[in-house]
């Protein structure tokens, strides 16, 4: 299995690059930093959009953010099947830039919301980019750390989300079932991660990079990403 | 821009009850937005009009969860800013 080359999309106000940064070796991934401004991407295998606050994230989460420079690249790699990850502000600009349906408004409770969260995963099958690996209804831990992550979108989206089984993460309790009092902003239907109808691009307000050692309390976000270097791997080698 | 009616509103909810506890009892809803005042040249009001158009369209609101409405104002004075500027 060859080492995934992926890029880590730096906009001004990020602060999630230099965790993805440093659990790449981790992970098995060669990353390197990609300054919004930059039009190319450079032949990498993979693209993170980190959290933090894109642009201060004035106007809108992720509103100015969607119009860098870097972002026409990362729409036409996301639209070749490129596997992109968005967390947290990340997510937000998948969002704006339309490559995920949907908006993260501000927490129902209108706090600011950082701690460990239990999710229980789903639509394994629909997403072998980054659930490969999982198996439906898996209860996992990852940090969350949000004042702006209440999924929202209308109810015809929702509907063709769940039919289509795009809805990869649910908030649940630490035994995955998903309840009200599991929710920690809001999102409607409890949703905390979608993917795009391909299933390679997947927004997810947790911090899958923040919870690769457990050193740090916890390691389920290496779920996630070494999925990816698995299915690169069965991947064809383009002609 | 205000967050399409339907949409929960924490921030007008919480208003809303400080409104209240204020003794503004008769306070029914409170919904929350954001108001941008935009200063820029064009040829004629209609002009004007189709740019905030654009404008609203392409960055300044979220159609999934925001409705804008908006007013053009012919000013042929400098503002007080420019003024002081």
């Amino acid at each position: 299995m060859s080492t995934p080359r992926v890029a880590v999309v730096v906009f001004p106000g990020t602060w999630s690059d230099r965790d993805f940064l440093d659990i790449a070796p981790l992970v098995g991934w060669d990353a390197r930093p990609v300054w919004h401004a930059e039009r190319e991407l450079d032949g990498v295998d993979a693209v993170i959009l980190p959290g933090g606050f894109a642009h201060g994230d004035y106007l809108r989460t992720g509103a100015i953010a969607r119009f860098s420079p870097v972002m026409a690249a990362v729409e036409s790699f996301a639209s070749a099947g490129g596997p992109v990850l968005g967390s947290c502000n990340g997510f937000q600009i998948l969002c704006e830039a339309g490559l995920l349906p949907g908006a993260l408004l501000r927490n129902d409770h209108l706090e600011f919301r950082c701690d460990w969260q239990g999710l229980r995963v789903e639509s394994v099958d629909s997403c072998p980019v980054w659930a490969g690996g999982m198996v439906e209804g898996q209860p996992i831990r990852l940090p969350i750390s949000h004042g702006e992550g209440r999924y929202y979108a209308d109810g015809a989206t929702l509907d063709e989300l769940e039919a289509t089984g795009r809805v990869m993460l649910r908030y649940a309790d630490a035994d995955g079932r998903v309840t009200p009092d599991a929710n920690p902003n809001g999102s409607l239907r409890s949703i905390a991660g979608i993917t795009n109808p391909r299933g390679n691009v997947l927004g997810l307000m947790p911090h899958p990079e923040r919870a690769a050692e457990a050193e740090v309390g916890g390691s389920d976000g290496l779920l996630i990403l070494q999925s990816l270097a698995a299915w690169l791997s069965e991947q064809p080698v383009a002609a | 821009m205000q967050l399409r009616p339907g949409i929960a509103d924490p921030e007008g909810l919480t208003i809303a009850g400080g409104l209240r506890a204020l003794g503004f009892a008769s306070v029914s809803e409170v919904r929350s937005g954001k108001l941008l005042r935009v200063s820029f040249e064009a040829d004629d009001v209609d002009h004007a009009r189709s740019s905030v158009e654009a404008m609203c369209r392409r960055l300044l609101a979220n159609p999934v969860m925001e409705i804008a409405t908006w007013e053009v104002r012919a000013d042929d004075e400098p503002s007080e800013e420019a003024r002081l500027a």
